[in-house]
Parts: C-alpha cells; structure tokens; sequence
C-alpha cells in the first residue's frame, strides 16, 4: 500500500513543479516526472505475490507470473511520453531564439 | 562544444567506435528479432540502433557522420517502412498482421531507429544554427 | 473495412512524406484524394448501419486473440455518427488548406502532420479498449502540438508550448485514471469493463476515477475551468489548424470519449449528471462573458467554441433521450459551422492582413463568397430559424423543460439571447461596414472558396438532418448507445 502512495507523492512532485517553476525546461522535467509517476504506478499494479517475471518459457508453469499486461500499456505509454517530451524541447528551443528567456513569466506576449 | 563537434573526439574513440559500432547495430537487430520471447522488441530495438548512429556521430563529428548517414536517405527508410507495415495491414485477412514475428518487429525498428536519429539531428541542427545567428 | 478509417490516413501521411521532393501538386492531389476517400467510406459506413435490419455494428479483431484478451476496433451507432462528422469536415479543411499553406515552405510536413491528427482522431472513434483510446488520443494530441506551431512565429510558439503542457498534465490523469480502473477490474476492454463493474461496484474507485477523467477529459474538450489553453491555441494557429481543432479536435477526444465512458462503462448516476450540468452552465456563461471583450476574431470564435460545448455538455448532463439528441445535432451543428467560421477568418486575415475586429470592414462587398459563408454560419450559431443552430439549440431547452429544470432552460434561452448580441455586435462592422482601403493582401483562391462555399451549403442545410428519413441514418443509431448505456455494449462473443 504504501508504494501506491509513494508514486502518488512522485505524481505530486511533478505537478508542483510544473504548476511553481517558472523556468521553462523545469516545466518539461515536471512533466517527465508526472509521466514516470504514473507509468511506474501502472507497473506497479500488475504486481502479483511470488510472481515471476512473464516470459514463456516451455519448462515453467505459467500460474506464477506477474501480469503481462501493465508492462505492455508501460512500454506504449513511455513512447509516447518520449515523443510529447521531444516536441516540447524542439519548442524550447525555438522559444529561447525568439523570446531570449527561458523564464515563462516573461513568454507572455499573447494577452486575454 | 564549439568547433569540436566538427572534428570529433580523440584517436582512441574514434578507434574503438570503428571497432564496436557493428557489434551495437548487431545488438540492436537481435533485440528485435527475438522480442516476442524475451524483452525487448520493435522499439527497444530501433532505440539500440538510434545509438549507434548517435555513436557515429557523437565521436566522428557532425559534418563526417551526416555525409554517411544523409537524412534523406533516412527518410526514405521511415516512410517505406511504415507503407510496408501498412500493406500488411490491408493484405493480411482479418487482423493476423500482429501475429508475425520478423516483419511488423523490423519494420518497427525501421521507423523507430531512424527516425529517433533524424530528430537528435534537427535538434543538433537547431543549436547551431542559434550559434551561428549570434 | 473497419482499418481502412485508420489505414488510409496514415497511408496518406506517409506516402507524402516519401515523396516529399517531387512537385507540390502532388502533394496537394494526394491530400484531397485521401481525405476524399475517407469522407466518402464514412457517409457509406453510417448508411450501411443506420439502414434498419442492419447488424448495427461493424467489427473488427486485431490479432488472432479474441476480445477480452485481444484488442478490437468497433464501429457502433456512435462512432459512425462522429465517423461522418469528423471526415466531412476534415475533407473540407483539406481542401481549404491546399490554399492556404501556399506561403508556407516544406508543405508535405503539413499535410503529413495533419494525415496524422485524423488517423489519431478516427483511431479514438474506432476504439473498443481503454487504452486503445488513450494511444490514439495522444497521436492526434500530439500531432495537433506540432501543428499549432506549424508557422514558428512567436506567438504560435508560446500558444503550442502551453497547450501542450496543460495537454500532457491532462493525459496523465487520464492514464492515471486508466491505472485505478485497471486495478479495479483487471481488464481494459471497455464492454468487460462494464460487465465487472456492474456486478461488483466498487463505489469509491469509481468515484475518483469520475473525478480524475472528468478533469482530464474535461481539458481536452476546454470545458470550465479548463478552458484556459483554447484562447492561446486557436487564435494562434494556422487557420485550416484552427477549423479543425476547434470543430473536430475538442469532439472527438473530450466529449465522445467523455460520454463513451460516463455513459457505456460507469453508467450515468445523477451525481455525474449533476456535476456535467454545473460545469456546462459555467462553460457556457463564461464562454459568453469572455467573448463579448474580445478585439481579436479568432479568439472570439474560440470563446464561442466555449460556450456552445458547454450546450453540449448540458445536454449530455440532463440525459433523456431528446437532450442527447438535442447534445449530438447540436454538436455535428457546431462541427460544421466553427469550421466554416475558422476557414472565413482565415480568409479575411489574409485578405486584410489584420485579426483586429476594429480594423476590419466591408468583407461581404469585397469577397462575397467569404462574407455570405461568415453571414450564414454567425446566423445558424446565434440560433435563428430556419438554421439548424436554431433547432439543436431549441431541442435542448425543450429538453431542460421535459426534464424538470426550467432554471437551466432559462439560463440556455438567456445565453442563446447573448450569443446573438455579441456575434451581431462584433460581426456586422466586419461584413456591412464600407470597404476599407486595400492592403496588399491575398485573395481566396479557387481551392478555398470551394471549401468555404461547400461548408456553407451543409450549415444553411443542416436544419434537414431533423428530417425522419435522414435522421433515422444518422442520429438514430447515436441517441440509441448513449440511452441504452451499459446495455449497449457489444457482446464480447460476436466479435469474430
């Protein structure tokens, strides 16, 4: 039990860095702890008491196995949290050549 | 950084990344080949091979290593892969395209390893070109 | 056939980008057959299962798993129904933007980027299996972040940069939601789902799994309180961008998938339906308020997209079979005309060079095609009849009232009231107004007037949808899985 709430606090971590930071490649490395918060979380749940790890192996009984399937929704989910977090670099890049800062305080030229 | 990654690292890495460049890429296909019975697969595989052109590049230089690996060419290779994967889908009745073992691996691996070398290269483009408007 | 949704797509996107240094009339040929391919499959699609005595489902088995073990794609009433909005307006916005992105550079990235946000997006619609859903949504999120950045001004930059990261806090409370249920029911397929859930009803999971998809879901369909990226992200993109990101975009992955889950996997309860209510009237209220300061015309568009989403919601939240019917014609309503209106604004910035409201004027005498397209689409938004804006808006207050809420049928009747002062307001110095002097700026070509020209024909002949024969095809089937609720799912035997 208390490993699911300590993913839930590494969730909380990240969404406080990326609500306070004012630095933009803080807000991104927040989002990349909220992504791996929750992926370890989803691991996590698959967990079974005794288990060991699921390959088919034809000499081992298959009923001990930690379940498969949060491990293949884990691998998907770490693509695509791999490419969210490649496009934001590429944009903050582009940000720092236009704007000069990296602080989002001062990335506000559009109003309202 | 500088004028160094022109030219590249010293003699003894760029000795030793001739030597174990296609042990890694050797690395990589395998991984590949054998993810539907030990961990790994299409993506794990295309990012072992991603490394090493980032290897090729990290220790030859960016000039040297884009005259090998032309992103062109590289793009080429992405976008055939994937119409290949798509083929299958179309072809192959009701659905079975998943239950192959060599094709939908590869061309995973075909997407994935080029494509995440394309991107570090857009990236490391990006940055010199901020260097060079300065 | 059921991959083909999927397939063309991306066989579109890809074969783009493999032929990316031939001729640019290639590219554009390749786009409008594509998206003509896949508007045509779908209207086939909706008419082959709406048709009465049809199987009413289309399935299709990935793999040679069966379901629940296996994944499957699924075309119900529902899909169908968003199927032929989403196509028919992503085939008009391709059209269009074979005009528009002339000035750009590198256009086969553009239309890549966009080959790949509708595969996203009809992958979402197709999906029988939560995380199916998820994967998809995030292919077409992730392909709209790029887009929206698609001219790299500064102003598109700051825009992508913020939707994305309000975006991705987003997904991951719904994949942390995905998790809880997961662990709850130790399957993803949604109709299993369904099944485990009724018979065991573990009260407290679902309750923070409601909270969790409604403020993720609830982002990407900007309901309030969060709506704060659409003003940023729709102002600032390209326009074709806009049309479909505010049309189709904000649909399909927070309101389809929304009610796909509240209402097929959970089951509406009355706390659910209470709570889309209230956030419905505050989308709707704040949408209204917002818009009424704007200078800006694209960004009063996409307060208005606010406000109208929250009609929806209310209709979704009320529940009875007309308020459904009411939410569904009010959304494939505002797909087409906030398309239309996105495409106009775009036209009119490139002919005057300007997005300030104060700056513009004559628009109806100088590009009639233009100026009549905005005419009868800010006509059908603000509700006045014959227009089918009139009528979606109308069924839902009729609904409120059946239902037993007159306050909240008063309150929709009030914003309706609203919508029209401020569109009138803001709207008729831009097209009435004497022909201000020109600038340097580009007019329309064919490709895009023909767009506009067709959106405008669908929106002033929307109002014949309500007709029996077209309405038992299109919406028959829709209201029939949103009222049938946890009974309407597939039966996991007769996926073959």
């Amino acid at each position: 039990m208390t490993i699911y709430l300590l993913c839930l606090a590494l969730f909380s971590v990240g969404l406080y860095c990326v609500l306070r930071k004012r630095n933009i490649i803080k807000i991104i490395i927040g989002i990349g702890i909220m992504e791996y918060a929750v992926n370890l979380f989803f691991a996590l749940i698959g967990y079974r008491a005794q288990g060991r790890s699921p390959i088919f192996a034809p000499d081992q009984a298959i009923r001990n196995m930690v379940d498969p399937l949060p491990q293949a929704v884990v691998l998907t989910s770490i693509v695509l949290g791999l490419s969210v977090t490649l496009m934001l670099v590429a944009v903050a890049i582009r940000i720092y050549e236009r704007y000069g800062t990296f602080d989002i305080t001062k990335i506000t030229r559009l109003k309202g | 950084m500088g004028t160094n990654s022109e030219k590249g690292m010293g003699v003894i890495v760029k000795t030793v990344t001739k030597l174990t460049l296609g042990f890694i890429l050797l690395y990589g296909i395998y991984i590949t080949l054998s993810g539907h019975i030990s961990p790994g697969g299409g993506f794990a595989g295309g990012v072992i091979i991603a490394l090493s052109f980032v290897h090729v590049m990290l220790a030859f230089g960016k000039d040297a290593a884009l005259k090998r690996l032309r992103p062109p060419g590289l793009r080429l290779v992405i976008s055939g892969a994937a119409l290949v994967f798509l083929a299958m889908a179309i072809i192959v009745p009701q659905g079975r395209v998943f239950d192959s073992e060599v094709i939908v691996p590869l061309c995973e691996a075909a997407i994935v390893g080029p494509g995440l070398f394309v991107i570090f290269v857009a990236l490391v483009l990006l940055s010199k070109a901020d260097k060079d408007s300065e | 056939m059921v991959p083909l949704f999927m397939v063309i797509p991306l066989a579109a996107a890809f074969i783009i980008a493999l032929t990316a240094k031939l001729d640019e009339r290639v590219h554009d040929a390749c786009a409008v057959t594509g998206g003509f391919v896949i508007a045509a499959l779908s209207i086939a699609v909706c008419a082959l299962l709406g048709r009465s005595g049809a199987p009413g489902v289309m399935t299709y088995r990935i793999g040679s798993l069966p379901p629940p073990a296996g994944i499957a794609l699924v075309i119900d009433g529902l899909s169908s129904f968003m199927l032929v909005t989403v196509n028919l307006v992503g085939f008009l916005v391709t059209l269009y933007a074979t005009g528009y992105v002339k000035c750009y550079t590198d256009r086969w990235k553009f239309y890549s980027l966009f080959f790949l946000m509708l595969s996203g997006i009809n992958g979402v619609l197709l999906a029988s299996d939560i995380f199916n859903l998820y994967v998809f949504m995030e292919i077409a999120a992730i392909a709209a972040y790029f887009l929206v950045a698609f001219g790299t001004e500064a102003e598109e930059l700051e825009a992508s940069f913020k939707y994305a990261i309000m975006g991705s806090v987003a997904s991951a409370f719904i994949l942390l939601g995905i998790a809880f249920l997961y662990g709850a029911t130790s399957t993803l397929n949604m109709a299993d789902m369904a099944r485990v859930l009724a018979a065991s009803n573990p009260a407290r999971v679902i309750q923070l799994v409601s909270v969790l998809f409604i403020m993720g879901f609830g982002l990407k369909a900007a309901l309030v309180p969060f709506h704060a990226w659409l003003a940023y992200a729709h102002s600032s993109a390209p326009a074709p961008v806009s049309a479909m990101l505010s049309g189709v975009l904000i649909k399909v992955l927070g309101i389809y998938a929304l009610s796909r889950i509240f209402f097929n996997v959970f089951g509406m309860d009355t706390a659910i339906m209470q709570i889309l209510i209230v956030i419905g009237v505050l989308s709707m209220a704040v949408g209204a308020i917002l818009a009424f300061g704007q200078s800006d015309i694209k960004r009063l568009f996409a307060y208005s997209t606010v406000s109208q989403i929250g009609y929806v919601a209310i209709g979704l939240g009320v529940a009875t079979p007309l308020a459904v019917f009411g939410a569904l014609f009010h959304l494939f309503n505002h797909s087409i005309f906030k398309s239309l209106l996105f495409l106009n604004a775009g036209a009119i910035e490139r002919l005057r060079g300007t997005r300030e409201l104060g700056k513009l004027s004559g628009i109806l005498a100088d590009e009639p095609v233009t100026g009549y397209a905005t005419l009868v689409s800010a006509l059908s938004i603000s509700g006045i009849p014959p227009l089918g804006g009139f009528w979606s808006k109308a069924i839902i207050i009729f609904a409120c009232i059946q239902a037993g809420r007159p306050a909240l049928a008063l309150i929709a009747a009030l914003i309706s009231i609203l919508t029209l002062v401020y569109y009138f307001r803001s709207l008729s110095p831009v097209l009435f107004g004497p022909k201000a002097e020109m600038t340097a700026g580009a007019r329309p070509t064919l490709a895009m007037n023909a767009a506009m020209a067709a959106l405008a024909v669908l929106v002033a002949a929307s109002a014949f949808a309500l007709l029996p024969a077209i309405k038992e095809v299109l919406l028959n089937g829709a209201i029939a899985v949103l009222t049938n609720g946890t009974a309407n799912n597939v039966p996991l035997g007769a996926i073959q």
